[in-house]
């Protein structure tokens, strides 16, 4: 019974990847609202875009990583 | 894990997704420290690739580059290039490391994607290290260029003064959950990328699916070459973030 519980938990916490797939969705939908209105700038933004969504991402592996735990770990 | 493994017979999963992430001994036998592995092959393989494109074809040096002279100096420039804008000018001595670090995540990520292969990159064992050898010596770097002003990176200084012990509090988790983050986003990503390509193999042997599900591999496999290279680059430009701090610890 318990491990059923542990698998439903793996469940539950994979809503935390779609969370971050929505911070991530943001961190990119405001990055190219702000290229389209000056696309010179762009070019030199992308190194921050990128820490952007690893930054947003990183929550998304935290779930994922609990996920794990509770999968192969409890 | 044994339950899923036996739907062979309903034309399901035949075999377990996280199959391909075992660790074998390469000539059978127990596994000690001193066997070589499937784990070990793979990453001397990666090792050998690195060598192979940037020592190999750039020892006959020509001004009309060859291709493989080319591959180099792209990579090489491209690497530098982002340590020089992200941890800015003396960041630059610090080059070798994180080109060391860039070329093998990216040759470990792309060996690992030839059918067959093992990807040392999903192991969290692997990329545990090489976050914590990150964190170890960005640490130390910072205590010994700056000294105890590098604690001026946990003190915001431009926050109002009550607020700064709670934001204090926040900077010293943040800080500390840096290695955390950066070693499983790098294995999380790869690891869950090939499972998903397993998974639709698995469905592949359903008659009815299985041209979504070849579709569907043909999809993933194409998205984790991005992911390869793109978790890559994060990994270092983290890395050139992480020494930016050390070396210039005020907000």
């Amino acid at each position: 019974m318990e491990g059923e519980l542990a698998h439903i938990g793996a469940g539950l916490a994979a809503i935390g990847s779609g969370a971050a797939a929505i911070g991530v969705g943001n961190v990119a939908g405001n990055f190219l609202a702000g290229a389209l209105r000056n696309p010179s700038a762009a070019a030199s933004q992308t190194a921050t875009l990128f820490i952007g969504i690893a930054f947003a991402e990183a929550l998304g592996i935290f779930s994922f990583l609990v996920a794990l735990l509770l999968m192969f770990a409890v | 894990m044994a339950s899923e493994a036996q739907g062979a017979e309903t034309g399901g999963l035949e075999f377990h997704p996280m199959d391909q992430f075992n660790i074998e001994s390469l000539f059978g036998g127990p596994i000690a420290w001193y066997t070589p592995t499937n784990a070990a092959l793979w990453m001397g393989l990666a090792i050998l690739a690195v060598i192979g494109l940037m020592v190999l074809t750039t020892t006959k040096r020509s001004v009309v580059p060859s291709r493989g002279q080319s591959v180099a100096e792209l990579a090489y420039g491209f690497v530098y290039k982002m340590v020089e804008d992200v941890s800015g000018k003396d960041g630059v001595v610090y080059f070798p490391y994180i080109m060391t670090l860039f070329m093998f995540i990216v040759c470990a990520n792309f060996l690992g994607l030839i059918p067959m292969s093992f990807t040392t990159t999903s192991h969290f064992a692997v990329t545990v290290v090489l976050a914590m050898a990150v964190f170890l010596t960005v640490t130390a770097l910072g205590f010994v260029k700056n000294g105890t002003k590098f604690l001026g990176l946990f003190w915001v200084s431009s926050a109002p003064l009550a607020l700064r012990p709670i934001l204090a509090i926040i900077e010293v988790i943040s800080y500390f959950v840096r290695p955390v983050s950066h070693s499983i986003r790098l294995a999380g990503n790869v690891m869950a990328g090939h499972a998903v390509i397993k998974v639709f193999a698995g469905f592949a042997a359903i008659a009815v699916v299985s041209p979504i599900a070849i579709a569907g591999i043909v999809a993933m496999y194409a998205l984790e070459i991005l992911v390869s290279f793109i978790q890559a680059y994060v990994f270092t430009i983290l890395t050139c973030v992480y020494l930016k701090d050390a070396l210039h610890p005020s907000h």
